[in-house]
């Protein structure tokens, strides 16, 4: 019968272990990504990222758009979470209109935000011209660029943490805010005392999933800025793809995805045990 | 306190409603109108033309993307179901030392950010011949898609009674035959979930299908679309129907299966 994982660990093996080992021995190297020969370079790939400001850039902003959306999906989602699971007209139809987004591929979600950023007949623009406002340029600046893209990441998975919560509602037992009222709980102590300790599962779900997703962004970025203006925006994802495929610098970019990797493992982990710890605590 | 009216809620619903229906507004209204038409993008298109959608499939391919994207998801589908169910039953049922170190390697697995090992699995992709091969990425999407099968179907696994395989066993079913024949048609309520998670990600995927079909003969819906707005910059209208095309079969199947796809996104995040 243990036989059974034998498949999925080949898999695993060949497609994940095999690559991550080759991936770190091509860090300490000059390949190009093309050409039979290459030399070893030490750690020449690792001191140089050190006074890259384009790798420092995409690393502050991996870590704003991990950090920022998974601030925003989560209260945003409880908001909503709270909001749509009172009982009155249209709350499933609301539901269904928050979930939708989760379905559409990240890129194409990128290219329709384009129609609403762009400068020219841009949609944002258009409705500014309304209320007699002069027109933006949106993502010509870096810092704006980047809030733009962590909100639009925010607002298309926000659904994911509403259901989250929702579900998470759903399981606190009437009792326990009876208990409260007649306790003389006020709406506000209800929530903090009651409510929030026994949301704490649904709370480290819904924040591992949206960091792990925010650290990984890559799809609208390409689909929005590109990594532009200049690299202003990129990510250490985005970043890999620009330095293997157009700096045709293989060694560098696969240094830059080892430290991606460590920074994800260990950001991740550190927190998620935070997590656990807190709900065990409660 | 007692009877609230809910006034207030409306304004909140509006905003709601208007950040979230806007995009997929803008998209169709841009879909239909022609490319000579300048007007906002706001405005409902004065004369509402079918030439983009002509021009995004006889030009952009966007029909062939669609049934490249289809088989791709379907093949891809149907071995995540098999290999992580497989996979799962052992970890489920036979809990020794060893099979709880498979499990902690297979969540780790999760942990790994393609992203930062493309480079390297690219160029086994290319040393294997996998590149513009249908194989090819349908084994990377295989591979990343495993963990959370694995990590759903054991769960699952684990809350069917093993008096189940002990009277298969028995009866003298062999373990193959018992998965197969008792325990496989138990778990039709988390393939559902699994086959939802998957299927999205396979449709939706950008970033392997970037690396592995490079050819715009084997280009997928995104892949498709990715390269229609960036070569035809001045005629975003088709662009926007093509992505029409792509999201369509997405959103309708989403309306119509909405119950599995939500109870799917809470079994693979609240353990």
């Amino acid at each position: 019968m243990n036989l059974f994982y034998i498949p999925a660990l080949i898999l695993f093996s060949i497609f994940v272990i095999y690559p991550l080992c080759k991936g770190i021995a091509l860090s300490f190297t000059n390949w190009n990504g093309y050409s039979q020969t290459y030399k070893m370079v030490g750690l020449s790939n690792y001191t140089r990222m050190l006074t890259d400001k384009n790798v420092i850039r995409a690393f502050i902003n991996t870590l704003i758009y991990g950090g920022m959306s998974t601030l925003l999906q989560n209260v945003l989602g409880l908001a909503l979470a709270l909001f749509l699971n009172q009982k009155f007209k249209g709350r499933a139809v609301t539901r269904t209109l928050v979930y939708l987004p989760v379905m559409i591929a990240p890129l194409i979600m990128g290219y329709v935000m384009y129609f609403f950023f762009s400068f020219n007949n841009g949609a944002l623009n258009d409705l500014l011209a309304v209320f007699g406002k002069e027109a933006v340029d949106w993502l010509s600046d870096g810092k704006t660029a980047v809030a733009i893209l962590t909100i639009v990441n925010s607002l298309q998975f926000v659904g994911i943490s509403m259901v989250i919560y929702l579900a998470g509602l759903q399981g606190i037992a009437d009792m326990y805010y009876e208990a409260a009222d007649i306790d003389g709980a006020t709406p506000l102590k209800k929530f903090r005392y009651v409510m929030l300790p026994l949301l704490q599962p649904a709370v480290t779900s819904s924040v591992t999933i949206n960091l792990i997703g925010g650290l990984k962004l890559f799809d609208i970025i390409m689909a929005l800025t590109s990594g532009g203006p200049g690299y202003d925006s990129h990510s250490l994802s985005t970043l890999v793809h620009r330095t293997y495929f157009a700096s045709e610098n293989a060694g560098y970019a696969s240094a830059i995805g080892i430290i991606t990797f460590l920074l994800i493992a260990v950001f991740s982990n550190l927190i998620v045990q935070y997590l656990k710890k807190k709900e065990v605590e409660m | 306190m007692k009877k609230k009216n809910g006034i207030w809620r409306i304004p909140v619903l509006i905003v709601i409603f208007c950040v979230y229906f806007s995009p997929f507004y803008i998209l169709t209204v841009i879909s239909f109108k022609s490319a000579t038409d300048l007007s906002s993008r706001w405005e409902f298109p004065a004369a509402p033309t079918l030439d983009n959608f002509r021009t995004a499939i006889e030009q952009g391919g966007i029909l062939k993307a669609l049934f490249h994207s289809f088989v791709i998801m379907v093949i891809a589908v149907l071995l995540i179901v098999v290999v992580g169910s497989l996979a799962a039953y052992p970890l489920a049922r036979n809990k020794s030392k060893w099979n709880k170190v498979i499990k902690a390697f297979v969540m780790g697995i999760m942990m790994v950010p393609p992203l930062s090992i493309l480079v390297s699995l690219y160029s086994i992709i290319v040393d294997m011949g996998g590149v513009n091969q249908y194989w090819g990425i349908i084994i990377i999407l295989l591979t990343f898609e495993l963990p959370q099968a694995i990590f759903l179907y054991s769960n699952f696994i684990s809350s069917i009674p093993t008096a189940l395989d002990e009277a298969a066993a028995l009866d003298g079913c062999g373990p193959v035959r018992t998965f197969f024949l008792i325990i496989f048609p138990q778990l039709k309520s988390v393939t559902a979930s699994v086959v939802i998670l998957a299927g999205i990600h396979c449709w939706n995927d950008y970033q392997f299908s970037l690396y592995v079909l490079q050819s715009s003969e084997m280009s997928t819906v995104t892949l498709a679309i990715s390269s229609f707005f960036s070569q035809t910059t001045s005629n975003l209208n088709a662009a926007s129907a093509a992505a029409l095309l792509a999201i369509l079969p997405v959103v309708v199947c989403f309306l119509c299966l909405q119950k599995y796809f939500i109870k799917g996104m809470v079994d693979s995040a609240v353990k």
